[in-house]
């Protein structure tokens, strides 16, 4: 017997589980902080969460929790405290957020964080390798980096060449048995592979769940939107990869946006103009930003942060469970790759979703303190208008800093381009 | 007889214009805008009506354009200074591809269809640089009136290169530059180089498609479209309405809204 769903039951059931998940995650780390206990900080292009749950460690992001505090209001007060140190201006927000929280022994608006025990992370940003020489300072713990062997190619898979992706295969599973013996030193237990494959398949399913639910914005209305809710199950998708209520999560927001598919309910009433977001959003003023487009009738349909800060998610990749270690090397060379890439090749890779998605116009946002996904913007809109005739918008602000938000000068320039989005239409219709 | 009209309330100043339905100006006012921004769009406007012999009754749509457009509350609609001056560009040039408007806080370029529609515009952000705002410090500075600094630099013999593109500090190099014994006018058209460069920036993002049409209040300025014209390397059409024509495009996209979306023909060829 099946039993028949309701709108009212389904719909908006990922945001109301995810922001209930988020809570319980931040509740745990708080608890975890309480008893004295630490946590492992990782970062989302290339966080190991299958490695570190496999060894029972708390995960912690600081990104995320950095980004917490814009999201409520309080950005300001932590990056103070880090320029009050010596931080400059210019420096990227997450890290001096993050200095504040480690200054304040863990204050942090969602719950206290825990130290590190340990820090992993990756090349794919290069502020990741100084932030976590931070933590090893003040913190005397281990640090372990992963070398991702990068290409100018990572997002076509058929263009890697398969002897020289075979070599960088190899170097990464030697770092990741380093990895694993830093944990079992750390935690002073043994690594259980079973237990890892079992991380990996619930990775597995959240992976492709991910997948699954993007494709469904290409469904006219889009089913959410990639700025707000695609925000939340970022949150989840990172904090949760590896974990049995993430793939549960995932599993019933397949169902969720499927039953919105399948029945023409969309992010927003009336959808007006679909739009590609490209960069980090703007979290001083996230829902504010997000209304101005709303209120002209543009909804965000797809998003580059959607891709890079999945945590791996991006690719839909899924491990080969009979040889986890070859495998997990494998997941993690393609999808940190592919992070670093789209930063690269975000020209082609939007002329894709240009396409497959209907776009109206696409939303550039350059902001001040991340230069790894600022620095090409300017490049990637030139060498896209130069193929294609899609409008487009250039923001300049900041994912952490008020002081660089100009919400009017935003909201002037907002207006501006749905203007021109308005006249082109009628001139098309009248065409 | 239609009348329709436009407000644009600036960051400094507020200035409306009355349109017949033919798209002529019948009437045009400007004040500061002050503190009262309300006040100055209300005010502008009466002072529009009084020069135009009319009634606010007669005025069949009002749009507002500025930073302050939303404080057009006498209005009907609301549209950015980027698409209105694009339109009024378009309405006295029609042969305009391309606008760089140089308001009191802020510079835009911007690509124009044909049809005076937006194509593409770029603006400078928090920062004043490359504004009036930068001509401003410098009035302050030299203790020269705004509307003498154009004439004053035109007389330079040896520019002095301006190396700040800060509003804040551009003050302090100006009198740096005056205690090195440096001549006014020498400093000046070096202060009016450095916005050009920082506006020809804008300008290139959008394309120097031509013809450009030079609009907003710093257009009056004629050491500001020689150096801005020696920096693009072409020569700008400049309307005697530069500074209405945000006014002016709102005007006419108030006048399109009475005709139920017809658009107003551009004007017949203006020379320069």
């Amino acid at each position: 017997m099946t039993t028949k769903i309701s709108a009212g039951e389904i719909v908006g059931r990922g945001n109301r589980e995810g922001a209930t998940l988020f809570q319980d995650w931040y509740a745990s780390l708080a608890n975890t902080a309480e008893e004295g206990g630490r946590g492992a900080y990782v970062f989302v292009m290339g966080s190991f969460n299958e490695i570190l749950k496999a060894f029972d460690l708390p995960i912690v992001f600081p990104e995320i929790n950095s980004l917490q505090t814009a999201v409520r209001k309080v950005a300001h007060e932590y990056l103070r405290v880090a320029e009050d140190y010596g931080y400059s201006p210019d420096i990227c927000g997450y890290v001096k957020a993050d200095v504040a929280v480690q200054f304040s022994r863990g204050k942090h608006p969602m719950g206290r964080i825990p130290k590190p025990g340990i820090a992993i992370l990756t090349n794919a940003c290069n502020t990741y390798i100084k932030w976590a020489e931070f933590w090893e300072r003040i913190h005397q713990i281990p640090v372990v980096t992963i070398d991702i062997p990068g290409t100018r190619d990572g997002i076509e898979l058929e263009k890697q060449d398969a002897h020289d992706f075979a070599n960088d295969q190899q170097y990464v599973i030697a770092q990741i048995k380093e990895l694993i013996a830093t944990c079992e030193e750390v935690t002073g237990t043994k690594f259980d592979i079973d237990k890892l494959r079992e991380k990996m398949e619930a990775a597995n399913t959240l992976s492709t769940s991910w997948k699954r639910i993007i494709e469904l914005n290409k469904n006219q209305p889009s089913v959410f939107n990639a700025l707000t809710d695609g925000t939340v199950f970022l949150g989840v998708a990172n904090g949760f990869r590896g974990t049995k209520e993430g793939a549960d999560y995932f599993t019933r927001l397949v169902e969720e946006m499927e039953f919105k598919a399948a029945h023409g309910i969309g992010a927003v009433d009336d959808e007006q103009y679909r739009l590609a977001f490209v960069g980090v959003p703007c979290y001083p003023i996230f829902r504010r930003f997000n209304e101005m487009f709303l209120q002209r009738g543009g909804t965000y349909i797809n998003s580059t942060y959607l891709w890079f800060a999945s945590g791996g998610a991006n690719r839909g990749f899924e491990y080969e469970l009979t040889d986890p270690i070859n495998s997990l090397a494998e997941g993690v060379l393609l999808s940190v790759r592919s992070a670093m890439d789209s930063m690269f090749h975000q020209d082609r890779m939007l002329e894709e979703i240009a396409d497959d998605y209907g776009i109206d116009g696409i939303v550039y946002h350059a902001i001040k303190s991340c230069r790894t996904v600022s620095t090409g913007l300017a490049d990637a809109r030139q060498s896209l208008s130069e193929r294609r005739d899609i409008p487009s918008l250039f923001i300049e602000s900041d994912m952490m800093d008020r002081r660089v938000v100009s919400e009017a000068q935003i909201k002037n320039r907002v207006d501006a381009f749905f203007e021109g989005l308005a006249s082109r239409r009628q001139r098309a219709d009248n065409a | 007889m239609v009348y329709a009209g436009g407000v644009d309330v600036g960051s400094t100043q507020t200035k409306a214009v009355i349109v017949d339905d033919q798209g002529t100006i019948i009437s045009r006012a400007l004040i500061d805008t002050g503190a009262d921004v309300h006040g100055a769009a209300e005010n502008t406007f009466a002072q529009s009506l009084k020069q135009g012999g009319l009634d606010k009754s007669d005025i069949a749509y009002v749009i507002g354009t500025g930073y302050g457009r939303y404080r057009v509350t006498f209005g009907d609609d609301q549209i950015t200074e980027i698409s209105c001056h694009g339109r009024g560009a378009v309405h006295m040039f029609p042969k305009t591809r391309t606008v760089i408007d140089m308001g009191g806080q802020d510079t835009k370029a911007i690509r124009v269809s044909p049809s005076g529609d937006i194509d593409d515009f770029s603006m400078n952000d928090k920062c004043a640089a490359g504004t009036g705002r930068f001509l401003g410090a410098a009035s302050s500075a030299l203790e020269i009136p705004l509307d003498d600094l154009g004439t004053v630099a035109l007389a330079f013999t040896r520019p002095v290169r301006i190396s700040t593109t800060c509003t804040v500090f551009a003050e302090s190099e100006v009198l740096s530059w005056l205690g090195k014994g440096k001549k006014v006018e020498d400093i000046l058209w070096g202060v009016h180089q450095s916005i050009a460069v920082r506006s020809f920036a804008l300008l290139r993002r959008v394309g120097v498609e031509q013809e450009v049409t030079f609009t907003g209040g710093v257009a009056r300025n004629a050491a500001m479209i020689k150096a801005l014209e020696e920096k693009a390397g072409v020569q700008f059409n400049i309307s005697e309405e530069s500074h209405f024509m945000g006014a002016l495009g709102a005007a006419l996209f108030a006048l399109d809204r009475v005709a139920g979306g017809q658009k107003t023909q551009p004007a017949a060829e203006t020379d320069r």
